[in-house]
């Protein structure tokens, strides 16, 4: 359901032109765990902008949905990121000093959600990521691993068709690492399609499927055989 | 999102940081307040002095040597002579003029007066009893000026309460003592009735003789600075002023009108020239309160941008998660006019307070103006919107990506 069809992301600025991505083709069906994995400066970022809508391509086409998403206005992208894409990103980026609830509500906020059902979807989500007794502390109050789940929760409340996640586990210890990786198979075993980017193969190895990108080429899209799955554990045992 | 629903959002967010909102909020408090407090004292200031040149009678022409000038109720200016008593007798005794019923001739000289133990400057003037009619002077104790003092030139005063306060203190009777103006000592016979009053118009603060005795025994002049007439009504104030206009000309054997070496001022012309200048005068303040008005908004402008970089990653979240840009809009806009709408109503009461006060320090009046209360609030609105817009737009324009990367 994503198609990627020779996309090319030149940016240009007065004296230089940089080309981020060449001629990217590829398809993600509904379902799949992807990881596209890359040093600094392959690509990986640009790619992962045009992917969530939060940029578009100099040329080609993506199709996300049956949707043309490559040529839409700002205000048709940002309908998109709210309906169809979850996002976490590596800092968690919450609302400072504000409940993990209300940063879980934010999506449904610009959707017109009623505010009896915006609290009643965010509560559910933050109790699936074992937040259940933390909905009301704020950000300086929870761990960095608790804040990211809280993201996750805030990812999934619009019931999104992809969740995109960036460095997902780059700021947080490994222990907690795990659990996010955890967290991402669960939601991907019940039907998510998760798309995740990394710089670490031992992160990338959680997923699927593995795409390297290098220099705005794709160098490999391989079935990833030796997925490292972590055992089903229950999910308030560790904060 | 709805309007309750961004409004209740913006109010939530000004309070996570109530020290930058306060401090952005001080310059439109202080703009709003002394635009309200002005404009109170103003008009109060303005009512005050019309009530008290209305107090001293609505009938009245006064007639002062010299060529007509601004703000004559001032006093004296030296060296007018054209003005006599006999100009003042032949006004009362011809029958030219039939819409004057009392003449009242007067000279009045602001000088040092002084007792065994204290000593005031203030006002002496000297009169004939037909003064406290035309003026409306009422005596609370003793007796006023006669016509027998006048004839003898006795050395007697009428002093106002103020007066008396200052020269023999709050608990002595003025009545038998005496004062001294110049070399001469004078009986004090009588007190006359508080009228209230400050400043130059104070008649609590004057002490009355017999005209003679001011002309001949205390002052040594034979002129008079003023010629106080009650005309028979209100409705022939203009036809009195013609009449008596005309027959001083002829007197003093003037054919110009325009070179006429007297004015005639009727108490609307009082009135309007204190109107002007106080209302100049109220127009300046304003003049600068309303720089501080706009100092004030762009004061949250500055605190508006400030806060749109601080909020930079916030605002690419919220693009992120399908915030369109004029929801971003909307939303630093109705941050910036409750900011500016909650400093407007503190600033109307902090006004208020403050005329209150002042009013009550210069005895003036309290006046609260409705009308202006309507003003402030909707120029604090306006500020808002204006100086929150730009801040706003800049907000809206920032590129997902790159405000997610702002440190």
């Amino acid at each position: 359901m994503i198609s990627i069809s020779h996309i090319t992301k030149i940016y240009k600025t007065d004296l230089i032109e940089t080309v981020a991505l060449s001629d990217i083709s590829f398809e993600i069906k509904k379902g799949e765990f992807v990881a596209i994995m890359g040093p600094s400066g392959s690509g990986k970022s640009t790619l992962m902008h045009i992917l969530g809508a939060l940029d578009i391509p100099t040329s080609g086409e993506y199709v996300l949905d049956h949707e043309q998403v490559s040529h839409l206005s700002d205000d048709e992208l940002a309908v998109i990121r709210n309906k169809k894409i979850g996002f976490v990103f590596q800092a968690y980026n919450l609302l400072p000093r504000t409940t993990a609830l209300k940063n879980v509500t934010l999506p449904m906020m610009y959707a017109d959600v009623p505010k009896q059902e915006r609290e009643e979807k965010a509560k559910k989500y933050l109790t699936m990521v074992g937040l259940g007794d933390r909905m009301y502390h704020t950000s300086n109050q929870l761990s960095g691993g608790q804040q990211q789940r809280v993201a996750i929760a805030r990812s999934l409340v619009m019931n999104p068709s992809i969740l995109l996640a960036d460095e997902p586990t780059g700021n947080i210890a490994s222990t907690q690492a795990e659990e996010i990786m955890e967290i991402f198979q669960n939601l991907n075993d019940e039907g998510h399609t998760i798309i995740m980017i990394t710089h670490e193969p031992d992160i990338a190895s959680h997923a699927k499927r593995i795409i390297t990108v290098r220099d705005g080429h794709i160098v490999s899209d391989q079935t990833n055989k030796k997925q490292k799955r972590i055992a089903y554990k229950k999910h308030n045992k560790h904060s | 999102m709805n309007i309750t629903e961004l409004i209740i959002e913006s109010i939530s967010t000004l309070t996570l940081n109530k020290m930058r909102t306060g401090l952005a909020s001080l310059g439109i408090v202080i703009g709003i307040g002394s635009v309200i407090a002005l404009i109170s004292l103003g008009q109060g200031t303005q009512q005050a002095i019309q009530a008290q040149i209305q107090s001293l009678g609505s009938n009245l022409l006064t007639v002062q040597p010299g060529a007509v000038r601004e703000g004559g109720v001032q006093g004296q200016a030296g060296g007018r002579t054209t003005l006599t008593l006999d100009d003042a007798k032949a006004i009362q005794a011809t029958s030219h003029i039939s819409t004057i019923q009392k003449v009242s001739p007067e000279f009045s000289r602001r000088t040092q007066v002084t007792t065994g133990g204290s000593n005031t400057n203030t006002q002496v003037v000297g009169v004939t009893p037909v003064y406290a009619d035309v003026h409306k002077v009422t005596v609370q104790e003793g007796s006023f000026i006669t016509d027998q003092h006048v004839l003898s030139m006795t050395k007697v005063a009428v002093i106002g309460p103020q007066a008396a306060a200052d020269l023999f203190g709050e608990n002595t009777n003025p009545l038998g003592q005496s004062l001294r103006i110049g070399t001469q000592t004078l009986l004090v016979i009588g007190v006359t009735a508080s009228k209230g009053g400050s400043g130059f118009m104070n008649q609590d603060d004057m002490i009355y003789v017999p005209l003679t005795t001011a002309q001949k025994q205390l002052f040594g002049v034979n002129y008079l600075s003023s010629i106080a007439l009650e005309a028979t009504n209100e409705q022939v104030m203009t036809q009195a002023q013609d009449e008596v206009g005309y027959f001083l000309l002829n007197r003093h054997k003037i054919t110009d009108p325009t070179k006429a070496d007297f004015s005639i001022m009727s108490q609307q012309d009082i009135l309007n020239t204190a109107s002007a200048m106080t209302g100049t005068f109220t127009a300046l303040l304003s003049g600068i309160a309303a720089i501080s008005l706009l100092v004030g908004g762009i004061g949250i402008m500055n605190i508006m941008l400030v806060t749109v970089t601080e909020r930079t990653r916030e605002i690419g979240l919220r693009k992120a998660l399908g915030a369109k840009k004029h929801f971003i809009v909307q939303q630093f806009l109705i941050e910036s006019i409750i900011l500016t709408f909650t400093g407007g109503a503190i600033g109307i009461v902090f006004g208020i307070l403050t005329s209150y006060v002042i009013a009550n320090i210069i005895n003036s009046l309290f006046i609260i103006s409705f009308p202006s209360i309507l003003l402030a609030f909707a120029v604090s609105a306006g500020i808002g919107i204006v100086f929150g817009w730009y801040p706003a737009k800049i907000a809206s324009e920032l590129q997902p990506i790159e405000a997610l990367r702002f440190e």
